[in-house]
């Protein structure tokens, strides 16, 4: 075994122990703890716990390699994923605190004082969740299988274990401490290698810096982002720095991701778990700051990498590429044909003359060994990865089981079930939900990666609107809302369904609405959820008396 | 009384989230997308004006205005809470004071 491989276990195993003793340490013992952590949760915890629930395998491995390749279009990512915390801290988060229950459909039900409305809500929130828990349960599985050969399978099945015992025995409680445990081990994760890095490409130890600053002269000196537009014109690829989607898809993907993020249940539930709403206004800020600190460090990792890899693989003789090189090649996330047979590596923008295809992932993965820091750096990634995906898969599952226990049963088929009973079907629930995702994530179906960023377009097109316009328009009733998430819901998954998997040779600018690519339909979808609430809304009656009293009083200070 | 003060609350209220989403949206979308290409005409050090705020400034700011929010929030709570404190404590003595004249 190689000491990559040890230092990994090690890791891997630690934070796996710390995760497990908090999962016994606080056990749920009602549905109160079950569902929101007992209401208690300092802010600061909570911010850090919604960092790491945000945070998911994606952002954790995919997102900077996704940013090296597209270069300055990746902004819709980096903006896309932090803007949407402004909407939630402003408009959401405060007045569901003050509202005081345990779930989204709880809010929409009691809001549109209807179990039709509540019944959607249901359906979209699983659907949601379902769709973006299934890709964490693959990040895991692929973590596994890369850093310690097992297969993933074996990964998968080590993975659901873990969640399982915080999860099932602990429900939220369990899981706000997980996670805070989780951002930790991530963000050093993330920011160790990328501080060598920086230090070792510039000399500047602050990543976010150190990208805007010059190389140092063993990497050939002048200011990096210069040279990274440089080598990638040289090589026939864009300038690095330059746009190349038209400036209205990059609007329209940029607001739907943001709508997205305001509107994602996992995300919400976060902020029910504060004692005040006080609390989840302070616990938003916080949450945001620890989610800046990946966020801002991303963009310059992505720069780094790419520089690293063009300097290090172009024009390289194969058999003098340094040991990692062959290590990805097994995995085949990196690989090399001498379609010229000089020997060398000929890495080109002109797919006819490339000889090297690059997995994203690689970025992130192995930037480290790429840039030949030492081997503890390089398995801390591994348990960095692992923690991204297990505390967002946590806070996925929580939505499934509460919209099952307690929304479907308790509030909508059987309502005289004992709390008991209710804490009993909210672990069934979760049970179950590991069960399938874990299927999912051992035999992916080829569409799951593609969906789950299309889970923001879906949640921005149901829930941003009818949750904003349930708090800030009064007037707002019942058939109004279910009217908007039904076309707002229909509309994206239409479109995205269509581009996708009916026609995906037709999803090219031409044919886009507006030019609008599937990823930023989400954007009108929500304006067009908004457009149907408001109308059928005018033409049919008020909300009642109480419900309008309910609204001002969730508008007010207090618990 | 307490209406009164509930309404001038959720003005205030009103007034500081259209603030500060002005700022979130100039910065983000503006900034960020619409004049980026303009903006790249600016240098400092190795950023570009305009992909720095993409790709940095606009995270920065965002954070900033959360705890602004917060702040301002606070300051108005403050008020409000001192307001509906003075109402109730002027509706109770006047409450007491016609008990008296209601005795004698």
């Amino acid at each position: 075994m190689s000491s990559v491989q040890l230092w990994t276990y090690l890791f891997i195993g630690l934070s796996f122990g710390l995760y497990i003793a908090i999962a016994v340490w606080s056990r749920a013992g009602s549905t109160h703890e079950f569902y929101v952590a007992g209401g208690g949760v300092h802010p600061v915890t909570n911010g850090m716990a919604t960092a790491a629930d945000w945070m998911s395998a994606a952002s954790f491995i995919s997102m900077a390699g996704l940013i090296s390749f597209l270069g300055r279009d990746g902004t819709f990512y980096l903006m896309g994923w932090t803007g949407g915390y402004v909407l939630l801290a402003l408009l959401l988060a405060p007045y569901l605190r003050k509202f005081g229950k345990f779930t989204v459909p709880d809010f929409i039900g009691d809001r549109y004082y209807s179990r039709s409305a509540r019944l959607v809500a249901i359906f979209c929130a699983i659907s949601i969740s379902f769709v973006y828990v299934c890709g964490q349960m693959q990040g895991a599985g692929i973590v596994f299988s890369r850093f310690l050969e097992v297969d993933i399978t074996t990964g998968v099945i080590i993975g659901m274990t873990v969640v399982f015992f915080y999860a099932v025995l602990g429900g939220m409680k369990g899981i706000t401490y997980t996670q805070v445990a989780q951002y930790c081990v991530l963000i050093f994760a993330y920011m160790v290698p990328a501080i060598f890095i920086s230090i070792m490409m510039t000399g500047n130890a602050i990543p976010q810096i150190g990208f805007g600053s010059e190389l140092t002269p063993e990497y050939g000196g002048g200011y990096l982002l210069d040279r990274l537009d440089n080598l990638s014109v040289e090589l026939g690829f864009a300038p690095y720095t330059e746009g190349q989607r038209s400036t209205q898809d990059v609007f329209f993907i940029t607001a739907a991701l943001m709508f997205g993020t305001a509107g994602l249940p996992h995300v919400i539930i976060r902020f029910f778990t504060v004692p005040s709403v006080r609390a989840a206004r302070v616990s938003a800020a916080y949450a945001l700051l620890f989610i800046g600190v990946l966020y801002t460090t991303a963009p310059a990792v992505a720069a780094f990498a790419k520089t690293n890899l063009m300097n290090t693989v172009n024009n390289a003789v194969y058999e003098e590429l340094p040991e990692w090189f062959r290590t990805w090649e097994n995995t085949r996330l990196i690989s090399f044909e001498d379609r010229n047979g000089d020997g060398r590596v000929q890495y080109l923008a002109d797919p006819a003359v490339n000889e090297l295809t690059v997995n994203r992932d690689i970025m992130v993965l192995a930037n480290p060994e790429i840039a030949g820091l030492p081997d503890w750096v390089v398995a801390l990634v591994a348990a960095g990865a692992l923690a991204a995906a297990l505390s967002t898969a946590a806070g996925l599952l929580l939505v499934i089981s509460t919209a099952v226990s307690h929304d479907l049963l308790k509030r909508s088929l059987m309502p005289q079930i004992t709390e008991k009973q209710e804490l009993r079907y909210a672990r069934i629930a979760i049970f179950v939900a590991i069960l399938v995702a874990g299927y999912f994530g051992i035999n992916p179906p080829g569409f799951v990666a593609e969906v789950v960023a299309f889970a923001f377009g879906l949640a921005a097109a149901s829930f941003f609107p009818a949750i904003v316009l349930g708090i800030f328009y009064k007037r707002m009733n019942r058939q109004g809302a279910i009217a908007g998430m039904v076309a707002g819901f229909s509309f994206t998954a239409l479109y995205i369904i269509y581009f996708k998997f009916i026609a995906p040779e037709l999803s090219t600018p031409a044919h886009w609405l507006f030019g609008i690519s599937p990823e930023g339909i989400g954007t009108v979808g929500t304006l067009i959820n908004t457009a149907v609430a408001l109308t059928i809304c005018r033409f049919t009656a008020a909300p009642p008396r109480d419900i309008q009293q309910m609204v001002e009083e969730i508008r007010l200070p207090g618990h | 009384m307490r209406d009164e003060h509930a309404r001038a609350y959720w003005k205030a209220n009103v007034r500081i989230l259209t603030t500060l989403l002005s700022i979130w949206f100039f910065v983000s979308f503006v900034c960020g997308i619409l004049l980026a290409d303009f903006l790249d005409n600016f240098r400092f050090a190795g950023f570009k004006l305009g992909f720095w705020i993409a790709q940095q400034g606009s995270i920065y700011v965002f954070i900033v205005l959360i705890i602004v929010y917060v702040f301002w929030m606070d300051k108005l709570d403050s008020r409000y809470q001192a307001n509906t404190k003075a109402a109730n404590l002027k509706a109770a003595n006047s409450q007491s004071a016609s008990d008296e004249d209601s005795q004698s």
